[in-house]
């Protein structure tokens, strides 16, 4: 008899993702998929899904899910917990998703605290829709509408949505953390783990951040993607919790 | 229970919770205010939710949510807000959720007025958002017919896992009438809501609430089991009422705050011995069409009267196929006509019809 020591989370269905190769949108899938088993809350978890590159993960997490209008992720959230708020409700959005079109649904979220997880993945670029300029796109990055360099005199400097929401006296639990090697996969698990077990305690809001790569959009090999979040994302959006309660409490 | 005198906008609140309503989610735009504000006071006493959104844009994702959730939702808006949620409005119709949606009606385009208007039709009965659906859309013209409809509009979003919409002019919204909110609506069949995400609990498979279909002829089937739906809503859901048109010479369509007003003209009118009559829609989707059929060989003439500068008349000359003459009356902007404006506008008509 041999001991099984790897398997498939069962948080995850049998679909094949859609992800280009190199992305990490599929090691994030698999973080939040294991919290939501080690947790033993998957089967009262409803996930709500984004318009990007992630549209398609209602195929993939193995619970109950909604698929949401570009950018209302937290507002359709906000919907089902308030109908259902012994269950656990999370987002999955992009940075166009969350930081662009959807900025007003994150901040009021937030701001009223409700008690749902947000996961943002921020890889600098409108990924699904061939790799235009996002606002978190950086300063000197090329993308198909800013063909010579994000100029900030044009269009201004990337925002920095951790660190915003961080000002917000609701928002209970924020962390941006990176998936580029297995130390910092073992991290960002914990900050999952970490936001998920707030929204179980009814402490109110939390948001995990992923600085995340492009490999196809970037023009890079996904090696080079990586080495690129490192010495450039990460210097940018540096990693580490940005908000979180005292001695347990939940902030305010 | 015996009627009280309500607040058109408070009595559909109130209407609402009657049907079952458990959820509500808005944003304050004039002239529906009362509706929150009423609901806020009321709706935690019968342990339901309460929440101001945003923006009109995340109220009626928030229903989006709280719908797929499986429990009665309803958000209200006027004229420039219910724009504002037609991005939600199409995916809640594209996702087969129930949910119901109040309009009290402004005048427009753009900012408007905040006066009583009609002038939203188009907007309520032709979609608004992208794609091939529509909403059951009805149009009531008093406080008792409109909190009966409030309350049968949460059993009708279930049956055909639409949104419902009710179209009402800000008159209906600030009016004081006698009503009645717990009046008997008829009985209907409500499907389970095996669809609704609550979490599997590991008991069922899991469920997924979504519109988007890539493959297109999975997309083309998703649109015929929507217009099969639609098809249904029109043989079944018709609604109208028909006054006084046994030997009338003309037939006046009007709905909602304009039927009423037509109501006092056609009393003037058969005093002066010309014989009128009314057909009122009281759902504008679908288009009572029938209703045309009906009509007695005695009807010479149609005169549509909106408060609009003329939207429903497409329908009635849909309706009325070639038929008969169709003249027109409105006014827009929040005006509203005197009973005499639409009596000369009659007899104007009458005339006209005379020298050809």
């Amino acid at each position: 008899m041999s001991n099984v020591l790897f398997k498939r989370t069962e948080a995850l269905t049998s679909k094949e993702f859609s992800y280009c190769p190199g992305c990490t949108h599929g090691i994030i899938h698999r973080i939040v998929a294991e919290v939501l088993e080690e947790l033993n809350i998957l089967d009262r978890t409803i996930g709500v899904s984004p318009v990007g590159c992630a549209v398609m993960n209602y195929e993939y997490f193995n619970c109950d899910m909604q698929q949401a209008s570009h950018g209302r992720a937290p507002a359709v959230a906000t919907g089902i917990k308030r109908v259902l708020p012994n269950n656990i409700v999370f987002t999955y959005q992009g940075d166009g998703d969350l930081a662009s079109i959807g900025t007003a649904e994150i901040v009021h979220a937030a701001h009223r605290s409700e008690n749902i997880t947000v996961i943002f993945v921020n890889n600098a670029i409108y990924g699904m829709t061939g790799g235009q300029m996002a606002p978190t796109t950086l300063v000197g990055q090329k993308t198909t509408t800013s063909p010579t360099g994000r100029d900030p005199r044009h269009s201004g400097y990337p925002i920095k949505i951790s660190e915003m929401l961080a000002t917000i006296p609701g928002a209970t639990y924020i962390e941006r953390v990176s998936v580029h090697n297995p130390q910092n996969v073992r991290k960002a698990k914990q900050a999952v783990k970490r936001a998920f077990e707030m929204q179980i305690q009814g402490k109110g809001f939390s948001m995990v951040e992923f600085v995340s790569t492009c490999p196809v959009n970037w023009g890079k090999t996904p090696q080079d993607a990586l080495n690129w979040l490192v010495d450039n994302m990460i210097p940018y959006y540096p990693l580490g919790v940005y908000r979180q309660p005292e001695a347990g409490e939940k902030n305010e | 229970m015996a009627k009280v005198m309500m607040k058109g906008n408070e009595a559909m609140g109130l209407a609402a919770i009657k049907g079952g309503c458990r959820a509500f989610f808005g944003y304050p735009i004039t002239p529906q205010n009362e509706i929150p504000e009423y609901l806020a006071r009321v709706m935690p006493e019968y342990g339901g939710v309460f929440l101001q959104a945003e923006s009109e844009v995340a109220a009626i994702n928030m229903i989006y949510g709280a719908s797929g959730a499986g429990v009665r939702s309803m958000t209200s808006s006027s004229s420039p807000g219910i724009a504002l949620k037609q991005e939600g409005i199409t995916y809640i119709a594209g996702a087969e959720l129930p949910c119901v949606i109040i309009n009290v009606m402004r005048g427009g385009p753009g900012l408007g007025g905040i006066q009583p208007s009609q002038a939203d039709y188009k907007q309520v009965t032709r979609g608004g958002g992208n794609g091939d659906y529509y909403l059951l859309a009805f149009a009531p013209e008093n406080l008792q017919e409109t909190v009966n409809i409030v309350k049968e509009a949460f059993d009708l979003a279930e049956i055909y896992r639409n949104p419902v919409m009710i179209a009402v002019d800000g008159l209906i919204g600030q009016m004081m009438e006698p009503v009645d909110v717990d009046m008997e609506i008829p009985k209907r069949e409500i499907p389970e809501k095996t669809w609704a995400t609550t979490g599997t609990l590991g008991k069922r498979e899991r469920n997924v609430v979504n519109s988007l279909y890539l493959d297109p002829q999975a997309l083309e089937n998703h649109s015929l089991k929507l217009k099969a739906k639609y098809d249904l809503m029109r043989e079944k859901e018709q609604r109208y009422e028909l006054v006084n048109v046994d030997h009338s010479e003309i037939v006046i369509v009007a709905y909602g705050t304009m039927a009423r007003i037509c109501r006092s003209a056609m009393e003037i009118l058969n005093e002066k011995g010309i014989n009128v009559g009314l057909l009122r829609p009281i759902s504008i989707y679908p288009f009572p069409e029938k209703a045309f059929a009906e009509l007695p060989s005695t009807v010479k003439g149609l005169l549509t009267c909106e408060l609009s500068t003329g939207q429903m008349i497409d329908d009635v000359k849909i309706a009325n196929n070639g038929k008969l003459p169709i003249g027109f009356f409105g006014r827009t902007g929040g005006m509203l006509p005197e009973p005499e404006e639409i009596v000369d506008a009659v007899i104007k008509m009458i005339g006209g019809m005379k020298n050809e």
